[in-house]
């Protein structure tokens, strides 16, 4: 039944793309109904699910056999797992993606290939949909790579400029990386569990040595940060923001780029069974939050800024994956309630440069609060979500993560504390610059209110950032829901709860007050003489320029050199067999001169030479 | 003896070849419509041959059919099929007719000559694969060449004579090998088994060489195959040859004809020489793996979209070779999956690009830019090939890729990790082409592409849909080709090797 | 009977033969030449089938003169042809069949 809310959009998308430009009137509103249609799938699936005694709640369906060799024990089903964990997936890529589709209508209403962006989105989410409902790692992956075509296609979707489908490129070739790493787990797996589903895996990892859940476990990490853009494969997430808004809102923000935080849940018995892995995901996620927190300061792109939020973000939920049991369920908690901010906040902004002429640059704009209304409180609602106000969204999913994170160790407590105290800071920087403060605008510029197709999606959104966490941390209803899948555990953190709160809420406050004192006053240029580390920031903390030097270079040097040495050299070879025997035979056929009497002679003279041998033989 | 479905399948594109040469007065269809009947009828007689294939025989081949030819050398006329062979047949009977309906106009008042050296392609590859009789499959082997010959001399481009020179050369150097020591088998038969034979089967059941006679005869076999195939370091007149070829040629030549190669791996090194191939394996595993990763690495760097694609087909052949001397069933099968992947997705690459080429006299990527404005549907379909040449999940590249990846990782880790890192190579070079030709601002040159219509759609779709097919559901090639590798698998005396740490209370 | 006289006999005129050809330029007389080396190897067949008692020998020598009636034949046709278009028949000058 699940498989119904991955057939539509995907049936859907494989109309709109087969069918062509017949499909320009109607394309988008069936696309929308797909979409429409696998979220109701999805609510009906949790219902039913929710009517179940807990223990009776996953399930699993084998659709059919995918790939089985008789006589071997290699069997993978297309099946479909539908537990707690995969549920609130589904629900949260429907709902988002849904009311995304519905804000593409106003967005896209003037392309002229809406339909292809309908389609790609639709091929979205059926891919990542298959992502979240596999019930092996093999399946996944395929869902895994579906999204990331989904997003290389559409980060490359205004393709006529270069630096979109650069970006694509970009995007899908760092997420390859990663897949480098997925598939090395996957046969690592197969080879010595004997199978890739999620069940068996799970059973086998404590009767192997510690090295296999170490050694997958990084594999799995890899892939988590190809596709999560974390350290050190983070930069195409930045670049993806070339692709229309809301694909950034849906892909690059609420559901994506979390694919690695579930891949880690997914796969937490191999994790829990290694604690240097666990270590590795929580440092890799500590760097990748206080970096996004930081490229997210210094930018004036408010897209770039909204990215570099987003890996920081990601950074929190990989930090609390790594915790283990006390943090899986957080972890999760705060990508579901992030999904509703972020995507609240990049909606806000494709609102904004709607109204603005595609102008990105936040220097540029100032004062928007005035003329769009709903822009601004939906987007001030996800703000005071993703900087942590109690009782919006963040509060609760970013408070638990450091409460979790402080009970680790202290380390990760404060960095995570510290990188807190940045969201405020930039997210009012970012408030600040657009909304409030004077305008700042290019004279064209006629800043207006989006149409009701855009506004209500973020209205509806920021309902939604405004609200979730408060209801999902009901009396403990989420840790109770995901505790089957996950485990869980109550973080014991060295300090009381109340006390961690209030110094949460005081470094926010910190950062909120620093934010606006900075940003009195705004030149509309970027200033140029700043410190080192600012210019750091916006270079991306050069993550740009370490790829290029260590990879793509010598990369491209080697592919250089590689194709001279086979025309020289081993092509060489072969042509200097041909010339040596060209030139030979040249030189031999000049012995035929066309004179009958010299090759008389030589007949002649073979003779002769034929005779003596012989009478010197038999002599 | 049963219907003789295989003598019917080998003659059918002959039997076309015939109906060309009737005065047209007295015949009244087009050379086209002729070869396009024939390809088509020889599919039908393929598909009827493969529903009726019994994948639970203990025989090996099915529907033999033995002539007795040169008796006094003991050789036999004898076609039959085994899972191998009818997959690869198959794919010569999908393909060619997609090839003939794609480019039956390329070549105005010369298609007639054309299309019947397309057909004797499609006959002698369909006789190479069916040949049970060593002598015969050495005779096709080397008749192949000649078909091809002529397409790139008669059709290719500027350099054509050059490049079908090349093409021969390594084909007949190759072949020359194998005669040597087809005639040493010959003679090693003799004397062992009392009358000559060039029988596969009993070349495979009843000989016992000795040590240096199985590893040389195995050496001049396989540098046979390891040319056509090709691999590196005998690589070097493919890229040339398919520069200079037209796309329904190259197609032929590199969806088909290689195929020969990884195909006499399998079908004739293993079984008749298995000590050898034991011995060999790990060496030609690392020039499979060297192989991929070059292909790979060169191709991102060429200039020429025909180039590219031909560097990424030496790429393929690494994995596909890899597959078949990894020993193990998992990779054995994945090779023969990554044939037919192979070949469908070359000839989505070569056909579609062809469109373009053609119309612009140039396959440099340099001269094209921005090609989607102009022909969206060209680029959607070139898009897809390039994504099931990449091994995209859900195209069948995918699970020919995973399962000779995953077969070699149990036997050789070290290869299986080198080689996976192809699949970064394999986006960078395929999507920084596809950027360069199709993406960014529409160049002058560009504007004037014409789209695909609406018929040419329709011709490459089945390599579209056999692409996702087999994707999501290899599960037919697995099982046709299931019985041949087990065979292979007994007779290299090989074992899976079992998981390490199965979950308790699995076997 | 001692073959040897017969023998130094057919030596000598194949070597005169063989001389002709090596030295001389005109088609005509290295035709001639042929000839003469051709009829001392019939002297020497015959002498031998003489001296075994044998006709294998002779029945060669016949072979022999039939092959040299139709080279005979094709050969002065050839010859006639050239010194037509060329006026001369110097075997030199016919040089054009070379690399």
């Amino acid at each position: 039944m699940i498989a119904l809310a991955i057939a539509l959009p995907a049936l859907s998308a494989a109309l709109l793309l087969s069918l062509g430009r017949r499909t320009n009137i109607w394309g988008p509103y069936l696309s929308i109904a797909a979409s429409t249609s696998a979220f109701l799938v999805g609510l009906w699936q949790f219902l039913l699910m929710t009517n179940r005694p807990t223990e009776e709640r996953a399930s699993i369906t084998t659709i059919y056999e995918w790939l089985v060799v008789p006589g071997t024990n290699f069997k993978i089903n297309f099946g479909l797992q539908l537990d707690q964990l995969s549920v609130s997936f589904v629900l949260l890529i429907t709902f988002v993606g849904t009311l995304i589709h519905i804000y593409s209508l106003g967005y896209m209403s003037h392309d002229e290939n809406k339909r292809r962006f309908f389609a790609y989105l639709n091929l979205f989410v059926a891919a990542m949909l298959l992502l979240v409902l596999a019930d092996n790692y093999l399946l996944l992956y395929v869902g895994w790579e579906g999204v990331g075509l989904a997003s290389y296609l559409l980060i490359g979707f205004w393709q006529h400029k270069p630096s979109a489908a650069v970006a694509a490129k970009k995007a899908f070739v760092a997420n390859r990386v990663g897949d480098f790493g997925l598939s090395l787990a996957i046969m690592m797996m197969f080879i010595i569990f004997g199978s890739v589903s999620f069940i068996d895996v799970n059973a086998s990892v404590s009767g192997s040595p510690s090295w296999v859940p170490l050694t997958i476990g990084l594999l799995l990490l890899l892939a988590a940060c190809g596709k999560s853009a974390q350290f050190p494969l983070q930069s195409w997430l930045l670049d993806a923001m070339e692709g229309p808004t809301p694909v950034s809102a849906l892909i690059h923000a609420a559901t994506m780029v979390t694919a690695g935080v579930y891949l880690i849940v997914r796969s937490a018995s191999i994790f829990n069974a290694s604690t240097f892995a666990q270590n590795t995901v929580i440092v890799i996620g500590v760097i990748s939050l206080l970096m996004g927190a930081v490229i997210g300061a210094a930018k004036d792109d408010i897209k770039k800024s909204l990215a570099g939020s987003t890996m920081s973000q990601i950074g929190y939920m990989v930090l609390a994956a790594g915790l283990g049991p006390i943090g899986y369920v957080f972890a999760i908690l705060h990508l579901i309630t992030h999904g509703f901010f972020k995507a609240v906040m990049f909606l806000g902004a494709g609102s904004v440069m709607h109204a603005t002429n595609d102008n990105v640059d936040m220097r540029r704009f100032g004062g928007l609060s005035k003329s769009m209304i709903f822009t601004t409180i939906t987007f001030f609602i996800g703000y005071l979500a993703i900087i942590g106000i109690p009782p919006f969204a963040g509060f609760y999913s970013k408070d638990h993560i450091i409460e979790a994170a402080l009970s680790h160790s202290w380390a990760a407590g404060i960095a995570a504390l510290f990188g807190a105290g940045l969201t405020a800071f930039y997210m009012t920087r970012m408030v600040v610059m657009t909304f409030f403060s004077k305008p700042r605008w290019e004279e064209k510029v006629h800043p207006h209110e989006s149409p009701i197709s855009m506004t209500l999606p973020m209205i509806i959104l920021s309902i939604g950032a405004a609200t979730i966490g408060i209801g999902l941390t009901q009396n403990n209803v989420f840790e109770h829901w995901l505790e089957p899948v996950t485990g869980f555990s109550e973080p014991h953190p060295p300090l009381p709860i109340l006390t961690i709160t209030y110094i949460t809420l005081g470094v926010v406050a910190l950062g909120v007050i620093i934010g606006i004192s900075l940003n009195r006053k705004i030149p509309k240029v970027a200033p140029t003489k700043v410190t080192l580390f600012t210019t750091a920031a916006r270079n991306d903390l050069y993550g740009d320029l370490l790829n290029e030097t260590l990879l793509m270079r010598p990369g491209m040097k080697l592919s250089k050199f590689l194709t001279i040495f086979d025309r020289g050299v081993i092509d060489g070879f072969y042509s200097g067999l041909g010339l040596i025997t060209g030139s030979i035979s040249s030189r031999l056929r000049r012995s035929e001169t066309g004179f009958v009497r010299s090759y008389a002679l030589s007949i002649v003279l073979g003779t002769a030479i034929l005779v003596l041998a012989i009478l010197v033989v038999r002599l | 003896m049963n219907f003789p479905w295989l003598l019917l399948i080998l003659l059918t594109p002959l039997i076309g070849i015939g109906l060309m040469f009737l005065p047209t007065k007295s015949f009244p269809f087009k050379t086209q419509t002729i070869a396009i009947y024939s390809s088509a009828i020889t599919l039908v007689f393929v598909l009827a041959v493969l529903l009726q294939f019994d994948t639970s025989s203990n025989a090996l081949t099915q529907f033999d059919v033995n002539f007795t030819w040169i008796p006094i050398f003991g050789i036999n006329f004898h076609l039959g099929i085994t899972g191998l062979s009818l997959v690869l047949v198959a794919l010569t009977a999908v393909l060619t007719p997609i090839v003939i309906l794609a480019t039956q106009h390329e070549h105005k008042n010369r298609s007639k000559e054309y299309l019947i050296w397309i057909l004797l392609v499609e006959a002698s590859a369909i006789a190479v694969f069916m040949a049970r009789d060593l002598f015969l499959f050495y005779v096709m082997f080397e008749a192949m060449l000649i078909p091809i010959f002529f397409l790139v001399g008669r059709f290719g481009g500027e350099r054509r004579n050059f490049a079908a020179l090349k093409f021969i050369l390594f084909g007949l150097a190759g072949g020359l090998i194998m005669l040597a020591a087809l005639i040493w088998l010959y003679f090693v038969t003799a004397t062992q088994l009392g009358r000559g034979t060039f029988s596969i089967s009993a070349l495979t059941n009843e000989l016992n060489l000795n040590t240096w006679t199985e590893r040389w005869l195995f050496l001049g076999f396989f540098i046979a195959f390891a040319l056509k195939a090709p691999m590196v370091p005998g690589h070097t007149w493919l890229p040339d040859t398919a520069e200079q070829a037209t796309p329904g040629t190259s197609t032929m030549l590199i969806g088909i004809l290689d195929k020969v190669g990884t195909f006499g791996m399998m079908a004739i090194l293993l079984p008749i020489f298995p000590n050898a191939s034991r011995e060999f394996a790990p060496v030609i595993i690392g020039f499979a793996v060297f192989g991929i990763l070059y292909g790979a690495l060169v191709a991102i760097a060429q200039k020429d979209m025909k180039r590219t694609f031909a560097y990424i087909s030496i790429s393929h052949f690494g994995f596909i070779v890899m597959g078949i001397f990894s020993f193990t069933t998992i990779g054995m099968i994945g090779a023969i999956v990554y044939m037919v992947a192979h070949g469908i997705s070359t000839a989505g690459l070569f056909l579609t690009a062809g469109y373009l080429i053609k119309q612009k006299n140039s396959s440099l990527i340099s001269s094209f830019g921005g090609v989607t404005k102009a022909a969206p549907s060209l680029t959607g379909i070139f898009l897809i090939a390039c994504l099931a040449s990449i091994a995209l999940p859900g195209m069948a590249g995918f699970v020919a890729e995973f399962m000779v990846l995953t077969g070699t990782f149990q036997k050789y880790q070290g290869a299986a990790i080198i080689s996976t890192s192809g699949i970064i190579l394999a986006a960078i070079y395929m999507l920084w082409l596809y950027q360069r030709v199709f993406t960014g601002p529409e160049n002058k040159e560009s504007k004037s592409i014409i789209d695909l219509d609406k018929k040419q759609i329709w011709i490459l779709s089945p390599i579209i849909g056999l692409s996702v097919l087999f994707g999501f559901w290899p599960a037919p090639i697995i099982k046709i080709s299931t019985p041949v590798v087990e065979f292979t698998m007994n007779q290299v005396d090989a074992k899976d090797p079992a998981p390490l740490f199965p979950k308790v209370g699995q076997e | 009977m001692s073959p040897n006289a017969y023998l130094v006999l057919s030596g000598i005129i194949f070597s005169i033969g063989a001389l002709g050809v090596l030295l001389r330029r005109n088609a005509i007389v290295a035709f001639m030449s042929i000839e003469l080396m051709l009829n001392a190897a019939n002297l020497a067949f015959v002498t031998s089938a003489r001296v075994w008692g044998n006709l294998d020998g002779q029945a060669a020598a016949f072979f022999v003169m039939v092959v040299a009636a139709a080279e005979v034949v094709v050969g002065l046709a050839i010859i006639v042809t050239i010194f037509r278009t060329r006026n001369s028949a110097s075997v030199d000058e016919a040089s054009l069949l070379r690399w």
